[in-house]
């Protein structure tokens, strides 16, 4: 309950946190969406497991600066393989992509095993980035997060126009000057920034839901393409905060150590898509029902 | 003599070590109205995506106003195909048009009023300010064609490539378009466009370029749309060239006409 009264800083923070991480991935998500390259940004935050899992080995610190230095490494590390991969064989995206991000996560998986088992130290959490836990993040971690996630939202909103010729006409942009694969790699980069920061509340699993539901919903409600950022921040954020709260109001006792934030965050995200999807103004069931035969 | 505003030198363009294009060489006068004609894989397409530098040739190279500068491919405004964009994205025609302008803007910087009233004006052009507001994916094949060709003209260049202008469109955006790649000739603008309808060349186009992975012919209507270099760019296809002889000889007549028109005057 303390949580939710904002009684103590902390609980405050870890609102503020998560709220900014959901406006963040609702706006990264748009363009990766747009880009129709969703699905990089499962692969991305899959992939940064063992890229946690390495920075732990390696530094034996819990500091997740560090830790999310070597989520963004593996993830970055994903996608090239991805891009790769579709260049240079006959493979084509999508099985490239579950490739890549089956062969991350098991990595990832393995890793975290020998963590858990190995005699190191101040080793706990490091399980909780799988599924994302809220409850247990420190304050040193929420500075990254509210940081990463201010830097992914000034991004965009630096670049949007280039982002918006990147998405709908890439070979007009480039006649322009603006290189497609710049462009591309900046939005990966941010999308793994992203994916990176919502590993505390979120974890490595679900992430990609923060990144796809918020902007597939604003869709439903209009065809601009500037209020759909301002929506898809609006459900990233509401549904962080939500399910963030939700699950910090669970009972937990020692037989019942309560719901983990991410699928809570994501149940969340997903109601505000049903409600979209049935009244959205511009593409809900109903307001095509009432405008049955006219434009889709 | 017209100064040279598009000189090939030499292109070839490979894709996974698959010639595209072969060994191309020719130039484009500056002021001409010029049309790519070719079979289906000739590589016209290529060859305006190669002018632009969005692709990186195999050997050779394209100068525009004689510098090969990056600088110099953006007083290029390119038209692509129709079909190569999602007309479900989220954006309004007014926006479409805008991005006309980002080139000019550079990064990081907004639009201003003054882009905002030359946007206003090029869909004045080609008849669709009433539409600005509309979501594009409310428009027919001729509206979306004629709103691509005013964001070629928000970029106020003085060449374009068009790939297939004319292709999927109604007969009153075709009369549109026709009038206005005039006018831009009339200002002095050059203007190449890929084209499938043979038999409308002579009367549209100035200059004709016949690609078939090699270059067959280039240079002025009159002189290189014949029955003989059509057969050489499509092969011994029949119905192409029926189309090809009823074509040439409906332009070798306006020519005759233009020419008697020129003796009286």
């Amino acid at each position: 309950m303390s949580l939710l009264l904002l009684d103590s800083y902390n609980s405050r923070i870890v609102l503020i946190s998560t709220m900014l991480l959901g406006m963040a991935s609702g706006i990264v998500g748009l363009f990766t969406l747009l880009r129709r390259r969703s699905l990089i940004g499962d692969c991305v935050a899959h992939a940064s497991l063992p890229g946690i899992c390495t920075a732990f080995l390696m530094s034996h610190t819990r500091d997740f600066f560090v830790l999310s230095l070597g989520a963004i490494f593996s993830g970055l590390l994903s996608a090239w393989l991805v891009s790769a991969l579709c260049a240079r064989t006959k493979i084509k995206e999508d099985a490239a992509t579950a490739l890549a991000l089956s062969t991350f996560f098991a990595g990832g998986l393995a890793l975290s095993k020998m963590i858990q088992t190995s005699p190191i130290g101040n080793k706990a959490g490091i399980e909780s980035y799988i599924f994302g836990n809220a409850s247990t993040i420190i304050q040193q971690d929420l500075y990254v997060v509210v940081g990463v996630s201010l830097f992914c939202i000034s991004v965009i909103g630096l670049m949007f126009k280039e982002f918006v010729i990147l998405c709908f006409d890439q070979n007009f942009g480039a006649s322009q000057g603006f290189s497609p694969l710049l462009l591309d790699l900046i939005l990966m980069t941010i999308l793994c920034f992203c994916t990176a920061a919502g590993l505390p509340a979120v974890g490595a699993v679900l992430i990609v839901a923060l990144l796809i539901i918020p902007p597939a919903s604003a869709r439903l409600w209009t065809d601009n393409i500037r209020y759909m950022a301002a929506l898809s921040a609006l459900f990233g954020m509401l549904s962080a905060l939500i399910g963030t709260a939700i699950s910090a109001l669970m009972p937990s006792s020692p037989s019942f150590s309560g719901l983990p934030t991410g699928p809570l965050i994501v149940l969340t995200a997903a109601s505000f898509f049903i409600v979209s999807l049935l009244f959205g103004t511009s593409h809900g069931l109903l307001h095509r029902l009432n405008t049955k035969g006219g434009m889709r | 003599m017209q100064p040279t505003a598009i000189e090939v030198h030499d292109l070839c363009v490979t894709y996974d070590q698959k010639p595209v294009l072969w060994d191309i060489d020719l130039t484009v006068s500056s002021g001409s109205l010029t049309a790519i004609v070719g079979p289906n894989g000739a590589g016209k397409s290529t060859l305006l995506k190669a002018a632009m530098g969005l692709l990186q040739p195999t050997s050779g190279y394209v100068s525009i106003f004689d510098s090969t500068a990056k600088r110099a491919v953006r007083s290029i405004g390119y038209v692509p195909q129709r079909e190569s964009v999602d007309w479900d994205f989220p954006i309004s025609v007014e926006e479409v048009v805008l991005m006309g302008r980002y080139g000019r803007l550079g990064l990081f910087r907004r639009p201003s009023k003054y882009d905002r009233k030359i946007v206003a004006e090029c869909l004045d052009k080609v008849q669709m300010t009433e539409y600005a507001k509309r979501q594009i994916s409310q428009l027919s094949g001729g509206q979306q064609q004629r709103i691509f060709i005013a964001r070629a003209l928000a970029q106020q260049p003085d060449i374009y490539l068009m790939d297939e202008p004319f292709a999927g469109i109604d007969a009153a955006t075709e009369n549109t378009i026709v009038d206005i790649l005039k006018g831009l000739q009339k200002d002095g603008k050059t203007i190449v466009a890929v084209h499938h309808d043979l038999q409308t060349i002579p009367s549209y186009f100035d200059s004709v370029i016949l690609l078939n992975l090699r270059l067959i012919a280039c240079g002025k209507v009159q002189d290189v749309f014949t029955a003989e270099n059509l057969q050489k760019t499509f092969g011994g296809r029949l119905t192409i060239l029926d189309q090809v002889t009823e074509a040439v000889r409906t332009g070798q007549q306006r020519h005759t006409q233009d020419s008697e028109t020129e003796v009286k005057g």
